[in-house]
């Protein structure tokens, strides 16, 4: 086998086996940070190799030394997985790269090996629950990227990360042994935790108590992982008190990685073995969804820390990207999977901006922030364009999402345009949490003369580029739309 | 060069302008100079492209599709046309107004202020030249954007607030009512472009159409239909040259002309005609005609009185394209140059006011005219050719507005017509009588100087153009006329 055939798995062994490496190295210099993004981009890099092998070939399948599956573990990466690999891996180099001072300044006097040891476990356990194709997998996956990211949260600067980071470890174990129980159930009835064969073994059994059972803990895990409103209160608070750089990196791919888990489970194993799963999908979840987009949106409104904002937007988008799937339609899931990508671009330039302010100022409140504008008017131009991004302004990614969305939801007919109407609110309702940050950074007056003072460079670059990305996104949005279609076909095409 | 070429360059210039004159901020004349070169250069761009829009021709030119069949993509036809001369050659003026009032007001960051001033014509072009919805969407909203920044100039609580009404107002409805009326109709008929005779009719049933219609109408806030029509006097905080360009001009005019172009291209004016709601939306443009002028009676802030009649006048237009028939739809398209003229006069001379005796109050008018003859005489022809009467411009458009009317056999609205002539000339004639024939405050610094004060030659010179515009297009209208015509004529 060539390494190209490789690469599946070697996605997820290098960070996973660097991890140890590093933690060995002692002192305090810039050795850790530096081994800890040349593996990042390295992943990076396999994940554009595997997304292009994927665009040209359809769907990869690896099985580990050469185990025939079920017997042995199966890794599949789709289209959609493809994408997510390009998110994690992307977001991990962009936080590496734009944090390294802003972690030099936050960590204070931890050993720094120790902090990029728990980072490279994170993106290692959240691109193994991506591309595995086993139930459990995902499950100890799961696991050591949460255990990574408690520790990550809990060095933030401030000591109320650590009972943030409690929280987040509360709701989190909840999730995940929610979601045990649930595969315990399917394993029970099926003897297998392959996912592709899980779903065809169901077949005989569809429709019995235990599999309905499993789908609720499964769903109700992973809502918690996803921070599915009303189970979202964990993650505005871990993305306030975390480090910022690990905010970039969260905040564009770890509750998507739920998400995708969810997806998964929904339209390959249990749509097709459920007869009322579609129904119990649209009429629990819509609600919750709007609910999320609605609340999270005002909730951001009133809320005076940057970062807290941007986390309570975070409710609003996922209630938008679990809207289309819960449409159970290929133009949603279309939309929905569309948004995974956008939604991570805008994310990722807002914190990348917000590290940049957070590093100046030393606080992400409203409060502080007078004179942001010609302080660091970049930086803030910048963060600008992402809120526009964020809003949905045409020629922008959030634009493109918005737009599929839209679309996917007028088709359910009259439900259909009381959801725009609901949609449009929200939109409406990020022009006003944007815009308050413009009027504080443009038109509040400091109380001290300001001089000018930029972001660091690093920081600087990898925020221009996120930026440009949500532009170049906008304009030609095929890459997450030809990933998005070919993924909607395969997970209805297996339903139906 | 080649047409499609020429629609980029003219594009392009104003937003290399922009750059431009951020970068050379330091050297305040270079800065200044390079602005008015550029702003020349648009106006001949865009004039260098009048031959062969009003031979017939439709310059088109299509950039990249961001979806299949929802392409960024620009085509020039003649109601376009016009409303691109109109915004590019009065920035010509404008600029070099904006030069004397900016510089003797004594504003600050005059650089950001030029930068997004240029960046507002941008948007305007790019209204003016859309070939689709989807295109006009965008540069409507890049304009309501680029003059949040003019808007919120001053920086303090009451232009921050003024200007959040402003943004509030006009991204609301934007998004809020139009953005959902474009994506159903891009959902119902399978295309945003503007086609002559309309794409609504074959695709969408009349209580639908009708829906749309109500949510376009009030969409396009910068219409200023009330109820939204508040952000207009809430951007009189703006200083002068930007309500005089971009609120008696630029923005404003962009409202009207998306609504007469919505109305045109993609209802069509027989099946605009067969709809229910094109009465209810006649019935609010005069309500807001109206009372937009009752409103501007009892403003005694000149530039406020200004902006409620601008809402007045911005009215006539969309009663014009609701009346639905083509003498009244081309009344409204040269409503849109005429009242263009005479209203930048009126507030260019209120800027002149300003900077040369920091008056903005009405009731400090009096006696007024014989410190500033010139500026005053100005205003009184910029008011009449508001107020419609002849020999000014503003009389062809409410003329062809009212034989509209008369088509379409709605007497009511000849009499809403009548009466707001009556209305304008008891708010705008007013001022002028307060400054020839009162007596000036005895009192007064300003007044105990002896002899004529002028504001800058950079300032008078402008509003003299801009009156004698008013004045000549009197006589001149009619190629305006034919010109606009020539977009009821099919395509060669």
């Amino acid at each position: 086998m060539t390494l190209t055939q490789q690469l599946p798995i070697l996605v997820v062994v290098v960070p996973l086996f660097i991890a140890p490496l590093l933690s060995m190295i002692t002192g305090r210099s810039n050795l850790p940070w530096l081994i800890a993004t040349i593996t990042s981009a390295l992943t990076f890099l396999i994940a554009v190799g595997l997304t292009g092998q994927v665009l040209a070939n359809g769907e990869l399948f690896y099985e580990l030394g050469n185990w025939p599956v079920p017997f042995g573990i199966g890794l599949t990466i789709g289209p959609l997985a493809a994408m997510m690999l390009l998110i994690i891996t992307g977001a991990s180099l962009a936080g590496l790269l734009a944090g390294k001072r802003s972690m030099e300044v936050e960590l204070g006097e931890g050993q720094p090996s120790l902090f990029y040891a728990c980072w490279l476990l994170a993106l290692a356990g959240l691109i193994g629950i991506t591309v595995t194709g086993d139930a459990f997998n995902v499950f100890v996956f799961m696991e050591i990227s949460s255990l990574a990211s408690y520790v990550m949260v809990a060095n933030g600067p401030n000591r109320l990360a650590l009972t943030a980071s409690f929280k987040y470890l509360v709701t989190g174990t909840l999730g995940a042994t929610f979601y045990l129980i649930g595969v315990g159930y399917l394993y029970m009835m099926t003897g297998t935790l392959n996912l592709a064969d899980m779903a065809s073994r169901l077949e005989g059994i569809s429709d019995t108590l235990p599999v309905l059972m499993a789908g609720g803990f499964l769903m109700l895990g992973l809502a918690l992982k996803a921070a599915l409103f009303p189970m979202h209160a964990w993650m505005p608070n871990a993305y306030q008190f975390a480090p910022t750089p690990v905010a970039i990196f969260f905040a564009a791919c770890s509750t998507k990685v739920a998400l995708f888990v969810m997806l998964r489970f929904d339209f390959v194993v249990l749509l097709p073995n459920l007869g009322a799963h579609a129904e119990i999908l649209s009429s629990f979840l819509i609600p919750l969804c709007v609910a999320a987009f609605l609340v999270g949106s005002a909730v951001a409104i009133f809320e005076r820390d940057l970062k807290r904002m941007l986390g309570y937007s975070s409710v609003a988008q996922i209630g938008y990207i679990v809207l289309g799937m819960s449409l159970v339609t290929s133009a949603g899931l279309t939309a929905s999977m569309i948004h995974f990508f956008n939604h991570a671009l805008i994310k990722a330039a807002l914190f990348t901006a917000v590290a940049g302010i957070f590093l100046r100022y030393g606080s992400a409140r409203l409060d502080d922030l007078a004179g942001l504008g010609q302080r660091m008017p970049l930086t803030m131009f910048a963060f600008v364009l992402a809120g526009l991004s964020l809003i949905g302004v045409p020629l922008t990614a959030g634009f493109i999402s918005k737009w599929y969305l839209i679309q996917a939801v007028l088709e359910t007919g009259s439900l259909g345009i009381l959801l725009t109407i609901l949609i449009l609110v929200s939109s409406l309702m990020a022009v006003v949490y944007v815009w308050k940050v413009v009027e504080v950074a443009y038109f509040k007056a400091p109380t001290e003369p300001v001089t000018r003072q930029e972001a660091p460079l690093a920081l600087q670059l990898v925020l221009w580029v996120l930026v440009l990305a949500n532009f170049w996104f906008g304009i030609d949005p095929s890459l997450p739309l030809t990933l998005s279609t070919m993924e909607a076909s395969t997970l209805l095409g297996a339903g139906r | 060069m080649t047409e499609p070429t020429l629609i980029l360059l003219s594009l392009a210039i104003p937003l290399l302008g922009a750059l431009v004159i951020a970068l050379t901020g330091a050297n305040k004349n270079l800065r200044d100079s390079l602005m008015v070169v550029s702003a020349l250069l648009v106006f001949l761009t865009v004039l260098s492209l009048l031959p062969s829009v009003s031979a017939g021709g439709r310059p088109a030119i299509s950039l990249f599709e961001i979806m299949p069949g929802l392409a960024m993509a620009f085509s020039i036809e003649p109601l376009g046309m016009v409303f691109a001369l109109v915004a590019s050659g009065l920035w010509v003026i404008t600029s070099v107004y904006g030069i004397g009032y900016m510089r003797g007001a004594h504003e600050k960051n005059q650089t950001r202020f030029f930068a997004c001033f240029s960046i507002a014509i941008f948007a305007a072009l790019g209204v003016a030249f859309a070939e689709n919805m989807f295109t006009l969407f965008i540069f409507y909203e890049v304009l309501s954007l680029s003059t949040y920044p003019l808007v919120a100039h001053k920086g303090d609580e009451n232009a921050k607030r003024g200007a959040r009404i402003y943004l509030g107002l006009l991204l609301g409805t934007s998004i809020g009512l139009m953005l959902p009326a474009m994506l159903a109709t891009w959902w119902l008929a399978g295309t945003l472009s503007f086609q002559p005779g309309g794409i609504l009719q074959d695709n969408v049933s009349r209580g639908i159409g009708a829906v749309l219609l109500i949510l376009y109408m009030f969409g396009i806030g910068k219409a200023a239909l009330m109820p939204f029509h508040r952000w207009l006097p809430s951007a009189m905080v703006a200083p002068t040259p930007v309500s005089a360009l971009l609120h008696a001009v630029a923005v404003v005019k962009a409202g009207v002309f998306t609504v007469l172009k919505v109305s045109i291209y993609l209802f069509g004016l027989d099946y605009l005609q067969s709809l229910w709601s094109t009465d209810l939306i006649m019935w609010v443009a005069a309500f807001t005609l109206l009372s937009a002028s009752i409103i501007a009676l009892q403003k005694t802030n000149l530039k406020a009185r200004l902006a409620y009649s601008t809402v007045s006048q911005l009215s006539y237009i969309v009663l014009g394209a609701m009346l639905a028939n083509q003498l009244a739809v081309v009344g409204g398209g040269l409503h849109i140059v005429m009242h263009a003229f005479g209203k930048i006069t009126l507030f260019f001379c209120a800027g002149a006011i300003y900077v040369a005796a920091h008056k903005t109050e009405i009731r400090e008018l009096d006696g007024l005219g014989r410190k500033m003859p010139i500026t005053m005489f100005a205003f009184l022809l910029g008011a009449l050719s508001v107020i419609g009467a002849p020999p000014l411009g503003g009389f062809w458009s409410k003329w062809n507005l009212m034989l509209g009317a008369v088509d379409a056999q709605q007497s009511i609205m000849i009499a809403v017509f009548l009466l707001s002539t009556l209305l304008n000339i008891a708010y705008l004639v007013p001022p002028v009588i307060r400054a020839f024939l009162l007596a000036p405050p005895k009192d007064d610094e300003y007044h105990t100087k002896p002899g004529i004060q002028e504001a800058p030659l950079f300032c008078l010179v402008p509003l003299c153009i801009t009156a004698l515009g008013a004045f000549s297009l009197f006589f001149f209208a009619d190629p305006v006329r034919s010109l606009i015509e020539s977009m009821f004529v099919s395509v060669r």
